[in-house]
C-alpha cells in the first residue's frame, strides 16, 4: 500500500494527532517550570497546525481505506473553520487555565478539547457509518470530560453527568436506526447507499433514529432539553466550544450525509427538517425571554440558531451548503465573542454572570460592553454585521427551494429574537446599577480572541471572497 | 491598472483617518491630510487617463471597457449577483478628472475659507468620503454598486449641507435635500429591481439581446432610474432642494452642488445611453422635454433672485437641463446621425464643472469679503478684489458662451444637436442661452460695477481673499480658457468611435448674437449707478417679478401637497392604524410569548430521565408523522 496516498489525503488528522501527542508529552516533560508556558506552546501549536492545514492540499476529492475515509476540499476548509475556533476557545480560556483549582489539570484541558476536534474530523470525512460512528463517539466521550471538568463543584459534575446520559441514550438510538438501515441496504458504505434506499417504513424509522443522535449534538428540538443545564455548569471555555464546534460539525455532517446518503428520501427529510426548525426556532426563542443567567440564555440563542443553520441544509443545494458553512462562520466568531466576554466578567468579578450583574456594564468596561453589543448585533442579524449577511444567505438559499411559508416563520423568530438579545445590550448600558462590576483589564489572550471575533463580525460580511472562495468547492444534491 | 483601486480606497482611509481622530488633530494637519490624499488621487486620476487614452483604440475603433478589478460581493444564487468593482471607460475616466480637479481646488480653497471654523476636521473628514462615494459612483461596475454610492454621495451632501448645524436653515436644507433626493431614489430602487429581476443582472449591458417581458418593461425600468436621476440632478420639479442647499459651507456647494454630485443624474442618463438609445428612444425624449423645461424655468427665476449664491444655484439647475436636453434629443448612437448630443452633454458636463466651480468658488471669496449672500451688500467690489473679479469674468463669458471661451464650444455643441432634432427645441434652448448670458452678467455687474454700498464697505473695508483661494480660481479660469480646445469628440462620444468636433458657424453665430444681446441688456440695464429700467421693468411686471422671486411658488406647492393632503389625510390613518393595529399586534405577539414560556416550562424540568423521555417520544413522533404523510 502507497502510504504517501494516506498522508496526503488525511494531512489534517494526522499533524492533529501530532499536536495532541506533543500536549501529552509535554505535560508529562515539561515540569512545573515549564508548564506555566503551557498556555502560549498549545497556542502556537495550534497557530502552526492551522497555518499548515487551512489550504486544502487537492483541488479533487479522493478516498482511502477502501472509501471508509473521504477527502473534499470543502472538508477541508470546514475543519480549518472547527481548527480557528477551537484556537479562539483556546486563547480565552488562558486566565481559567491558570487558576489554582485548574491549573493542575490544564494539559487534560488541551488533549481531551484536541480529541473531540480530531474526531470531529473523522466524523465529518467519514465515507461509512461505522467510521462516522466512531469519530461522532470520540467526540461525545471527551467532551464529557471537559463539561465535568470542575469535578468538585457540583454544577460542573451535574451537566457532565446529564451530557454523558444524554448522549449516551442518542447514541444508542442511533445506532439502533443504522442497525435497521445495514438490515434493509446490506451496506454501511455512504456511496453504494442510495441506490438501496427507497423510503420503506423501516428506513423512515432510521433515518428518523439517525437524525435523532445528530440532532442531540446541534441541540435541535425535541432532542435539546440537555442543552440549557449542561451549558449552564459547564465550564465557560467548555460551554463555548460546545456551543460552536461541536454543533458546526454535526450540523455539516447531517447535511453532507443527508444528501449524500439519503438523496432518495429527499422528501422525507426535508419535512422532517421543515418541523424541526419551525420548532427550534420557535421554542427556543419562548424559552430565551426568560432566561436570567447569561449562559443558559445563549444556550436558548445556541438552540434557535441551530434552527437557522437547518435552513440552510433544507435546501440541499449547493448554494445552501455554502450558506451553512459561512453561517457556521459567523455564528462561530460572533458566538465566541459573547461567551469570550462573558468569560472575562466570570474570572474578574469572582463569577458573575446573571443579567442583573450586567447592569451598567458600560459605564466601568465600556470596550466588553461594545464587543458584547456587536456579538449580540451580529447574532440577531442587524446590518451591516456579519450576521446580517450570513441569515440573508441562509433565507435566499431555503427561499429559492420554495420553502416561502418556513423563511416568514423564521423571519418572524428573527424580530423575537431581536428582543431578547437587546434585553442584554439594554442591561450593559441603560439600566442603572449601584455596585457595577468593577472595571478591569482582562489578559493578553483573551484580548486576542475578543480582537478576532471583532474583526471577523466586522470583516466577514463586507468580504465577499469568503463568501466566494467557499462556494467553489461545496455541492449538494446530485439532481 | 490595479493603483485604480487606491483611487476609491485613499479617500476613504482619509475619511476613517480624520473621522476618528477628529479633534485630536490640529485643524492645519486635518486639513494638509485630506488634502494631501486627495492630491495624491489627483494624480493617479490623471496618470489613469493617460495611461486608458494612451493605450489607445481597439480594432473596431472604440476605446476599450476596462475592468482592472471587480469581485461577487452579494451572489443571489441565481445568475443575479452584485459586484463591486472598477470600470474604466471614456466617460468614467472623464469624470474621474472632473472630479479629482474640482475636489482637490475645493481642498486647497478651504483652508482659507474654513479658517477658524468650528468642526475644520469634521468637515476635511466629510470632504473625504464625499470624494470617495463620488470616485465610487462614477467607477460602478454595475447598476447597483452604482446606488449605493449613489445614497453614500446623498448621505455626504447632507452632512455638508447641514455642516453649520446650530443654524436652523442649514438643518432643515439639509433634511430638504435628503429626503427630496431619497424620495427620488426611491423610484431609481425600484427601477434597478425591475431591471434586475427581468434581464437578470445588474450590469450596465445585458448579456442578450432582451426579448419579451424584459423588453417591454425596459423603457418602465429605466423611466424610474431617470426619476432617480433627475432628483439628484434637480429636474423639476424636484430641483426645490437645490437652492436651499446653498446653506451649506460655499466650496461645497461648488464641488457637491455644481460640479460633481448634481450631475450625477446626466452620468446615469449616459450610463444607460445604449439601453435608452436601443429601446427607450421615446422615454430619452421625455428626459429632453423635463430637461428644456427645467433649464427654462431655473433660468427665469436666475433673472431675479437677489441672494448671489442662488442665482449660481438656479444657473446651475439650468445648465444641468442643458445637458440632459442633449442627452435627450439623441435619435441613434451614431454621432453623425443624431447621436450628437451624446457627445454635446459630456463636453457641456466636463466645461462647466470647471467654470461653474470658479463660479462658486468666486462667490465665496466675495462672500468672505463682505460678510453677506445679498446683492446689496456689494457693488463695485472690482476695485477691492482684482483676481476675484478676472476670473469671475471669465467664467461669466464662458457661461453666456462667448468665443473662444470653453462654454462656447460645448453649448455650440449641444445646440447644434437640438437643431438637428427639431428646429422649435433649437430655438428654445438657444433662446435660454441668451437667458442665462442676461442673468450671469446681471450678477456680474451687481457685483462688481453698479451702486456701492459704501456705508457697508467703509465700516468693513472689503479685500482680496487670501493666496489659498484665488490660487484655485486662477487655475480654474485657466482650465476654463483652454478647455474649449480639447479635441473632446475624440476621446467621448456615442458610439465610441472617434469624433472630429465641427464648428456649425450658423448655429454658433446665432448663438453669439443672442448671447451678445443678452449681456448688452444687461449692460444697459444693471452698469449704471441708479437702475430705473430695471426697476421700471419690475414695477410694470411686478406679478411676474415676484412670481419670479418666489421660484413660482413651487415650494408652497410642495407645502400645500406634504401638509394638506399627505399628511392629513394618508399619514395621520397610517399612524393610527400603526399604532392601534400594527404595535397591537406586535403586543399580542409579546403577550402570546410570554404566556407560552410560562406553560411549556415543565419541559425544562432538570430531570435527566424527562429529557429522555421527551427525546424517545419526539423521535417516535416525528417518524409516525413521516409515515403518516
Amino acid at each position: 500500500m502507497d502510504y504517501s496516498v494516506i498522508f496526503s489525503y488525511m494531512y489534517t488528522e494526522i499533524a492533529l494527532t501530532g499536536v495532541i501527542v506533543a500536549a501529552l508529552l509535554y505535560d508529562l516533560i515539561a515540569g512545573k517550570r515549564g508548564r506555566r508556558f503551557f498556555h502560549p506552546v498549545m497556542c502556537t501549536l495550534m497557530l502552526l497546525f492551522i497555518a499548515g492545514t487551512v489550504f486544502p492540499y487537492h483541488k479533487d476529492s479522493g478516498e482511502i481505506f477502501g472509501g471508509m475515509y473521504v477527502y473534499t476540499p470543502v472538508y477541508g476548509i470546514v475543519k480549518s473553520v472547527l481548527a480557528i475556533g477551537t484556537l479562539i476557545v483556546f486563547l480565552q480560556a488562558g486566565s481559567w487555565l491558570r487558576r489554582e483549582d485548574t491549573r493542575f489539570k490544564r494539559g487534560e484541558f488541551y488533549v481531551l478539547t484536541l480529541s473531540t476536534l480530531l474526531g470531529m474530523d473523522f466524523m465529518i470525512s467519514a465515507g461509512h457509518f461505522m467510521m462516522f460512528f466512531i469519530g461522532m463517539e470520540l467526540a461525545s466521550v471527551p467532551m464529557a470530560c471537559l463539561v465535568a471538568f470542575d469535578k468538585y463543584k457540583g454544577n460542573s459534575a451535574e451537566a457532565g453527568a446529564k451530557y454523558i446520559l444524554s448522549a449516551l441514550f442518542a447514541s444508542g438510538l442511533m445506532l439502533y436506526g443504522i442497525s435497521f438501515l445495514y438490515g434493509t441496504t446490506g451496506t454501511l458504505y455512504f456511496d453504494d447507499m442510495p441506490a438501496k434506499i427507497d423510503g420503506s417504513a423501516l428506513q423512515i424509522l432510521s433515518m428518523v433514529f439517525f437524525f435523532s443522535g445528530l440532532g442531540f449534538k446541534i441541540s435541535l428540538v425535541p432532542f435539546h432539553l440537555w442543552t440549557a443545564d449542561t451549558y449552564q455548569g459547564a465550564p465557560t471555555a467548555v460551554t463555548s466550544y460546545l456551543s460552536v464546534i461541536s454543533k458546526a460539525a454535526a450540523a455539516f455532517t447531517l447535511m453532507v450525509i443527508l444528501v449524500k446518503v439519503f438523496a432518495p428520501m429527499t422528501e422525507y427529510w426535508q419535512l422532517l427538517l421543515y418541523i424541526v426548525i419551525v420548532l427550534s426556532i420557535t421554542v427556543a426563542n419562548v424559552f430565551a425571554i426568560r432566561q436570567k443567567n447569561l449562559k443558559r440564555f445563549l444556550a436558548f440563542s445556541s438552540i434557535s440558531q441551530a434552527g437557522y443553520i437547518m435552513l440552510a441544509v433544507i435546501s440541499g443545494t449547493p448554494y445552501g451548503m455554502t450558506s451553512l458553512i459561512f453561517y457556521v462562520l459567523v455564528y462561530m466568531v460572533a458566538n465566541l465573542a459573547a461567551f469570550g466576554v462573558i468569560a472575562a466578567v466570570e474570572q474578574n468579578s469572582g463569577g458573575k454572570m446573571d443579567m442583573d450583574d450586567y447592569n451598567g456594564l458600560y459605564k466601568t468596561n465600556p470596550r466588553l460592553s461594545i464587543i458584547m453589543t456587536l456579538a449580540l448585533f451580529s447574532l440577531a442579524g442587524i446590518p451591516p454585521f456579519a450576521g446580517f449577511f450570513s441569515k440573508f444567505f441562509i433565507f435566499a438559499a431555503a427561499f429559492e427551494e420554495g420553502f416561502h411559508v418556513l423563511v416568514f416563520i423564521a423571519l418572524i423568530n428573527t424580530v423575537i429574537s431581536l428582543y431578547y438579545y437587546l434585553l442584554v445590550v439594554k442591561a450593559m448600558f441603560i439600566n442603572s446599577n449601584d455596585s457595577p462590576i468593577a472595571t478591569f483589564r482582562s489578559d493578553t489572550g483573551t484580548r486576542l480572541g475578543l480582537v478576532l471575533c471583532l474583526a471577523g463580525v466586522l470583516a466577514l460580511g463586507i468580504a465577499s471572497s469568503v463568501f466566494d472562495g467557499i462556494s467553489l468547492y461545496s455541492f449538494g444534491l446530485m439532481q | 491598472m490595479e493603483y485604480t483601486t487606491l483611487i476609491l480606497l485613499l479617500p476613504f482611509l482619509g475619511f476613517i483617518l480624520l473621522g476618528l481622530l477628529g479633534t485630536r488633530l490640529r485643524p492645519g494637519v486635518a486639513g494638509a491630510i485630506g488634502t494631501i490624499v486627495t492630491g495624491v488621487v489627483a494624480i493617479l486620476c490623471y496618470w489613469t487617463a493617460f495611461e486608458y487614452f494612451g493605450a489607445g483604440r481597439d480594432a473596431s475603433g472604440v476605446y476599450p471597457v476596462m475592468i482592472p478589478w471587480n469581485t461577487v460581493w452579494l451572489p443571489f444564487g441565481g445568475s443575479l449577483h452584485i459586484d463591486l468593482g472598477i470600470m474604466l471607460d471614456p466617460i468614467s475616466v472623464m469624470m474621474l478628472i472632473v472630479i479629482s480637479t474640482v475636489s482637490l481646488m475645493v481642498h486647497i480653497y478651504s483652508f482659507g475659507y474654513m479658517k477658524g471654523e468650528r468642526g475644520f476636521q469634521r468637515y476635511y473628514s466629510f470632504l473625504s468620503l464625499f470624494t470617495m462615494s463620488m470616485l465610487g459612483l462614477v467607477l460602478a461596475t454595475n447598476i447597483f454598486q452604482m446606488y449605493i454610492f449613489w445614497e453614500l454621495v446623498g448621505v455626504s451632501s447632507y452632512l455638508l449641507i447641514g455642516f453649520y448645524y446650530t443654524r436652523k436653515e442649514a438643518v432643515a436644507a439639509s433634511k430638504k435635500a435628503f429626503i427630496v433626493t431619497r424620495f427620488a431614489d426611491l423610484g431609481f430602487l425600484i427601477g434597478i429591481l425591475i431591471y434586475g429581476f427581468y434581464t437578470g443582472s445588474f450590469s450596465f449591458t445585458p448579456d442578450a439581446p432582451l426579448m419579451g417581458t424584459a423588453k417591454m418593461l425596459l423603457p418602465v425600468a429605466l423611466g424610474l432610474m431617470f426619476i432617480g436621476g433627475a432628483g439628484k440632478s434637480a429636474m423639476f420639479p424636484l430641483h426645490i432642494w437645490l437652492p436651499d442647499a446653498m446653506e451649506g459651507p460655499t466650496p461645497v456647494s461648488a464641488l457637491i452642488h455644481a460640479a460633481t454630485m448634481v450631475v450625477a443624474g446626466v452620468y446615469l442618463v449616459a450610463r444607460m445611453f445604449p439601453l435608452f438609445i436601443g429601446y427607450a428612444p421615446e422615454v430619452l425624449h421625455i428626459t429632453a422635454y423635463v430637461g428644456a423645461f427645467t433649464a427654462l424655468y431655473a433660468a427665469v427665476v436666475a433673472c431675479v433672485q437677489s441672494d448671489i449664491k442662488r442665482v449660481l444655484a438656479f444657473s446651475t439647475i439650468s445648465q444641468i437641463g442643458f445637458m440632459i436636453v442633449a442627452l435627450g434629443v439623441c435619435t441613434s448612437s451614431d454621432p453623425h446621425e443624431g447621436g450628437l448630443g451624446y457627445m454635446a452633454s459630456m463636453f457641456h458636463l466636463f466645461t462647466h464643472a470647471m467654470f461653474k466651480a470658479l463660479l462658486f468658488l468666486g462667490a465665496g471669496c466675495i462672500i468672505h469679503a463682505v460678510h453677506s449672500n445679498e446683492m446689496s451688500a456689494m457693488g463695485g467690489l472690482r476695485k477691492y478684489m482684482p483676481v476675484t473679479h478676472i476670473t469671475f469674468l471669465v467664467a461669466c463669458l464662458s457661461i453666456a458662451g462667448i468665443w473662444p471661451l470653453s462654454g462656447f464650444f460645448s453649448k455650440d455643441e449641444i445646440l447644434a444637436a437640438c437643431f438637428n432634432f427639431s428646429p422649435w427645441m433649437g430655438w428654445v434652448m438657444t433662446a435660454i442661452a441668451g437667458l442665462t448670458a442676461f442673468y450671469m452678467f446681471r450678477l456680474y455687474y451687481c457685483i462688481f460695477w453698479g451702486k456701492e454700498n459704501t456705508e457697508l464697505h467703509t465700516e468693513h473695508r472689503p479685500h482680496e481673499a487670501p493666496l489659498s483661494m484665488t490660487l484655485p480660481l486662477v487655475f480654474l479660469a485657466a482650465v476654463t480658457l483652454v478647455a474649449g480646445w480639447i479635441p473632446f469628440g475624440e476621446f467621448v462620444s456615442s458610439n465610441g468611435q472617434a469624433y472630429h468636433i465641427h464648428i456649425d458657424w450658423t448655429v454658433a453665430g446665432t448663438s453669439l448674437c443672442v448671447a451678445a444681446l443678452g449681456i448688452a441688456i444687461a449692460t444697459w440695464m444693471y452698469l449704471r449707478e441708479d437702475r430705473t429700467v430695471a426697476d421700471g421693468l419690475a414695477d410694470r411686471f411686478s406679478g411676474l417679478h415676484k412670481a419670479a422671486y418666489h421660484r413660482f411658488y413651487i415650494d408652497e406647492i410642495y407645502q400645500f401637497i406634504t401638509h394638506k393632503i399627505i399628511f392629513a389625510c394618508i399619514s395621520t390613518p397610517i399612524a393610527w392604524f400603526d399604532r392601534h393595529i400594527v404595535d397591537g399586534f406586535m403586543n399580542l405577539l409579546a403577550i402570546v410569548t410570554n404566556k407560552v414560556s410560562w406553560a411549556i416550562r415543565q419541559m425544562q424540568s432538570g430531570y435527566i430521565q424527562r429529557y429522555s423521555i421527551w427525546f424517545l417520544g419526539g423521535a417516535l413522533g416525528l417518524a409516525i408523522i413521516l409515515l403518516l404523510v
